[in-house]
């Protein structure tokens, strides 16, 4: 640690220079921070802790639906707590663009308390309770398109048509408005959860099922034999299912959005190859000016060890600090751009995991970086260097 | 007096491309504890490959050399930077202080390699500083001092260490008149007050007068040696 | 004096790049030329040239500094121009999926046919509807669609991902001329056969021609390939009454017919308007599989510029070094020329022009990377109807050309700051100082 002030030192000799080299540096270890977010929420999208979640959906695909008779015989399955059922909806509010705003959800009410990180009033789900044409919204939806509580919205264009409108206007009341109960499931504040049996009686087709049961499991350590078992229910059947915890439902679903781990890799792997080019230079300039003053060290005694872990530190110091400021700011701007984008963009705060990652790679980057001007500091000829040659 | 350097036989050769030059032959000197000496001669002469030699930068073709009974000729590259550090100063004729540091953070760079404590190290530097008259210049930079303080500077860090021998590189080439003396002054001083062995290289015989003894240095050899003071 | 200076630097830089976003490659071309002609015509343009050649031709003295600049805006535009393209190809796969000739309907308010349905006695109303394709035996040119979706492991991951089915009708083909039987033959009406698009066969397993598909616990078998080189590539085909009574469907989802020309859609949503007992919209295909492009290629886009620009930022910092320390060196030089009577001027636009020329080089070394590797790049990703669409990166002309404007702008900003100090460089101190 005696030497750090000379390192220090060294790293501002010209000011300019490492001023620019680090503003390179943490560039590249912004978008470093940015792409580990972007990374991270399609490798393992949020999930609430603590919930043991299993998605029994259709064995032939996702879009055919489960008789609602199965709902008694998973719900005796052992060791299932409770279940909870739901359909996909598929409209929208007032433009087609708002689809992504708020998706809609026909649930049963138990729904809710298989999902605890839905945090609602106990007043609004008696009011849900109550109302057959109820409906409960996301705060992030309701701040979007401008809905508060009373309101009366007309959904349309979902495949299911409504017999007493005769066409695909289905009218809710909102009678609630949730929010999430952590950050990083916000994604789920862009929701609009309405009942299932209004829904069922009104429908012009395909009563009596529903899109997918969630099955909740006393213990995590039960999900695989309880899905087993599940499976078996309607093995054989025309309507066999496939049951899988919640997380590996997500997974499934975010991987078929394309190869994010292999795009973002690619662009990182370009990002860190042109910062070992840019700030290998810089390193190399910075030493071919000092030789002098490396061999004046040299002369004083230092050994040829201590010349090259001087550099070295130099070069890993410059990296780290860059890469240090960029992951900061990083982790600065995700929740900035989370909150701009009102709900639909949920990416994670930077976690330890990345950091750890972050800084192996500053370190590796700077001893690469610094590695070939360290060597020839610590070869240099004394007597050479101070005649100038 | 004992002698604290002796050079037998000493031979020097360097390879520049293809051509094979020999800067120094079959050299023997003696050189007690204690002495100021001064070698003179024309650029090319050998003076510096001799003084870097017994100074331990460089290594000899042939012959031996020992310092203070050490044979340092036959001393590996990291033996010889530990034997510097202990046993040797160097001034330069262009200082060659780190531009980013303080006086003072220069004047410590060799305690850097002892085990001496941050405070220690502080101590030691500060009065090495006040022994060559420039202790309130220890925070400034060496671009915000004069040439002849910049030398000073360099003397306090020769020092700093305590080293029995100081070598000198021309360290008057790129003074004035008045800083020169002041600075041959300091050296003359560090011999007599302080036992301190110097070894000067210079060309300037009003130099060369501070010195206990004289040696001429012509194509590799020793010509003469003449007493001064 | 000295902050004014800074301050129209300032701007003068924002300018550019902001010229340099807007204005069609031709004219930095038409520029770049003008700059030519004021070079070769003029005295000071004369000066400027000889100071550049002198400035190129030391080049290879500092290569490796030079390298920084050429490799850093490679980096940059090879990364933006990958990102656009993959932006493009999506867009253009769904586009060519649609014209202006043919009109899809679906019922009223549906953004996507699997939100959609539409009856059999609808198709039967509709076909008769003015302004479609009669074809050679009078029938109008329709087609009844239905699209369902199955689960099939993707070749990359081994993982199950959505594909689409689509039921069509016998008039598929004669609707849509471009695609064609490239393997084996088509399905036929009745028989649980399918034939897959190209673009499908390459991502899932399993789906050679001769091979059998479990798909709602009924066997089918692959019996062609088809090509179309459009969206329908994604997709697996078969008859859409075998589909319906697999998938146990009352009616469609959609109706595609051929229009007798791309205004007669006016004619058929007239008609269709007309008719009470229809409650269907009516677009062209080419409106409606743009609007589904729209997001994702948008998304792709603003990304794209995105980690364009927090690169480019970087690269901006790279070569200004690399010219800070060009001008360092060359100092004397300078003040060599400045002191026997060149104007500011010229060592200005030398130093400029030569880091955009190294600037110009590292977009072209991008852009060419990026071409060699991901033109014609095969991914896919989740479309509008829950399931695979394949597509292909585009490296076209035009994103080429964006890429070499931000290589321009990133070399503009990278070395106008240097040139000025090039210029005010005072020519007695650097003559001393070296």
């Amino acid at each position: 640690m005696k030497y750090f002030h000379l390192v220090w030192a060294a790293l501002f000799r010209r000011k300019t220079r490492t001023l620019f080299t680090l503003l390179s540096v943490l560039a590249a270890f912004l978008l470093f921070g940015l792409l580990a977010a972007v990374r991270s929420t399609f490798d393992a999208p949020p999930s609430a802790a603590g919930v043991n979640r299993l998605v029994v959906s259709s064995r032939i695909s996702i879009i055919q639906s489960l008789p609602q008779s199965l709902l008694q015989r998973i719900q005796s399955v052992p060791d299932v707590k409770d279940v909870a059922y739901a359909n996909w909806f598929g409209g929208y509010y007032q433009d087609p663009k708002n689809q992504q705003q708020m998706f809609q959800i026909a649930i049963n009410p138990g729904y809710l308390d298989v999902y605890p990180e839905i945090v609602l009033s106990a007043d609004q789900r008696k009011a849900f309770e109550s109302t057959r044409t109820g409906a409960l919204i996301g705060e992030a939806a309701a701040k979007a398109l401008n809905l508060k509580i009373g309101d009366k919205i007309p959904i349309k264009g979902a495949i299911f048509t409504n017999k007493s409108s005769g066409d695909t206007t289905w009218t809710f009341d909102i009678v609630g408005i949730f929010k999430a109960s952590e950050a990083k499931m916000r994604g789920i504040e862009n929701q609009l959860l309405f009942r299932w049996d209004y829904f069922n009686e009104g429908r012009g087709f395909g009563e009596g099922t529903v899109g997918w049961y969630i099955a909740q499991v006393d213990d995590p350590k039960h999900s695989e034999q309880v899905a087993a078992a599940i499976d078996a229910i309607s093995a054989n059947s025309d309507h066999e299912t496939k049951t899988q915890t919640e997380e590996a439902f997500n997974l499934a679903f975010v991987k078929q959005l394309g190869d994010i781990g292999l795009i973002v890799g690619a662009i990182m792997a370009a990002v860190f190859f042109t910062l070992v080019l840019l700030t290998g230079n810089t390193m190399a300039q910075a030493v071919r000016e000092r030789i002098p003053e490396l061999a004046v060290l040299k002369t004083l005694g230092f050994s040829n060890a201590s010349v090259l872990g001087l550099v070295l530190a130099e070069s890993i110091l410059l990296i780290v600090l860059g890469g240090t400021l960029g992951l900061l700011l990083a982790q600065v701007l995700l929740p900035a751009l989370n909150a701009g984008s009102g709900g639909r963009m949920n990416f994670p705060p930077i976690g330890v995991s990345t950091w750890i990652t972050g800084l192996v790679w500053m370190i590796g980057i700077g001893i690469v970086v610094g590695l070939l001007p360290a060597l020839r500091g610590m070869r240099l000829r004394i007597v050479d260097a101070l005649a100038g040659r | 007096m004992a002698n604290l350097v002796e050079i037998r036989n000493l031979s020097k050769t360097y390879t520049r491309g293809k051509q094979k030059v020999e800067v120094l032959h079959h050299v023997n000197l003696d050189i007690a504890e204690g002495d100021f000496l001064a070698l003179m001669g024309p650029s090319g002469s050998g003076k510096t490959t001799l003084l870097n030699l017994i100074g331990g930068l460089d290594s000899p073709s042939e012959g031996t050399l020992s310092v203070g009974g050490q044979r340092i000729d036959q001393l590996g590259e990291g033996a010889l930077a530990k034997w510097r550090s202990n046993h040797v100063g160097f001034i330069f004729q262009f200082y060659n202080l780190l531009p980013m540091l303080s006086a003072q953070k220069n004047v410590e760079l060799p305690l850097l390699l002892t085990k001496l404590s941050a405070a220690q190290r502080k101590k030691n530097a500060s009065i090495a500083l006040q022994l060559v008259g420039l202790a309130e210049r220890a925070s400034h930079k060496p671009n915000e001092l004069s040439g002849g303080q910049q030398q000073r500077v360099a003397i306090a860090r020769a020092i700093v260490s305590d080293p029995q021998l100081l070598v000198c590189d021309e360290p008057t080439g790129d003074l004035d008149r008045q800083s020169a003396e002041d600075v041959l002054g300091l050296l003359q001083s560090l011999n007599r007050d302080h036992g301190k062995t110097i070894i000067m290289v210079t060309h300037d015989p009003k130099a060369a007068e501070h010195a206990r003894h004289v040696l001429h240095l012509d194509k590799g050899t020793l010509v003469e040696s003449a007493e001064v003071a | 004096m000295n902050l004014l200076i800074n301050v129209i630097t300032v701007v003068v830089v924002i300018a550019v790049i902001a010229v340099l976003v807007v204005v069609p490659i031709a004219v930095v071309g038409i520029l770049a030329l003008l700059l030519a002609v004021w070079m070769a015509t003029t005295r000071t343009g004369r000066q400027a040239w000889s100071v550049t050649r002198v400035g190129i031709a030391t080049i290879p003295q500092r290569l490796g500094s030079s390298s920084v600049i050429v490799v850093g805006i490679a980096g940059v535009v090879g990364v933006l121009v990958a990102l656009l393209a993959m932006g493009e190809g999506f867009r253009q796969t769904l586009q060519q999926t649609g014209d202006a000739d043919t009109a899809i309907i679906m019922r009223g308010g549906a953004t996507a046919e699997l939100s959609s349905g539409v009856s059999r006695d609808d198709f039967t109303l509709i076909a008769q509807e003015p302004g479609i394709v009669k074809d050679a035996k009078g029938k109008p040119v329709a087609s009844p669609e239905l699209v369902v979706v199955a689960n099939l492991p993707k070749k990359s991951s081994g993982t199950d991902a959505n594909v689409e089915i689509r039921g069509v009708g016998e008039q598929a083909f004669e609707l849509r001329p471009n695609v064609k039987i490239a393997e084996g033959r088509s399905f036929k009406p009745g028989l649980r056969e399918l034939v897959v698009g190209k673009g499908a066969l390459a991502q899932f397993t399993g789906l050679s021609v001769g091979s059998k598909l479990n798909l709602a616990n009924q066997q089918w078998d692959v019996v062609g390939v088809f090509t179309s080189g459009d969206a329908h590539e994604s997709e697996l085909w078969g008859d859409v009454e075998t589909v319906s009574t697999t998938y146990r469907r009352t009616g469609y989802q959609s109706i595609t017919v051929r229009l007798t020309s791309p205004e007669a859609i006016e004619t058929l949503k007239a008609g269709i308007a007309a008719d009470p007992r229809l409650k269907v919209d009516v677009k062209t295909t080419g409106d409606y599989y743009s609007a589904q492009s729209e997001n994702l290629s948008k998304i792709i886009r603003i990304i794209g510029i995105v980690i364009g620009s927090i690169m480019g930022i970087g690269a901006v910092f790279g070569a200004l070094n690399t010219m800070y320390a060009a001008v360092a060196t060359r100092a004397r030089e300078i003040a060599t020329l400045r002191a026997i009577g060149f104007r500011g001027l010229p060592v200005v636009v030398s130093v400029l022009l030569e880091t955009m020329l190294l600037a110009l080089l590292g977009g072209i070394l991008g852009a060419a990377v990026t071409w060699l590797i991901f033109n014609n790049y095969t991914v896919s990703t989740l479309g509008s109807n829950f399931s695979q669409v394949v597509f292909a990166f585009k490296v076209s002309p035009a994103l080429i050309a964006s890429g070499l404007k931000w290589a321009l702008a990133i070399g503009f900003v990278g070395g106008v700051f240097p040139a000025l100090r090039a210029a005010r460089l005072p020519v007695t101190t650097a003559l001393r100082e070296l």
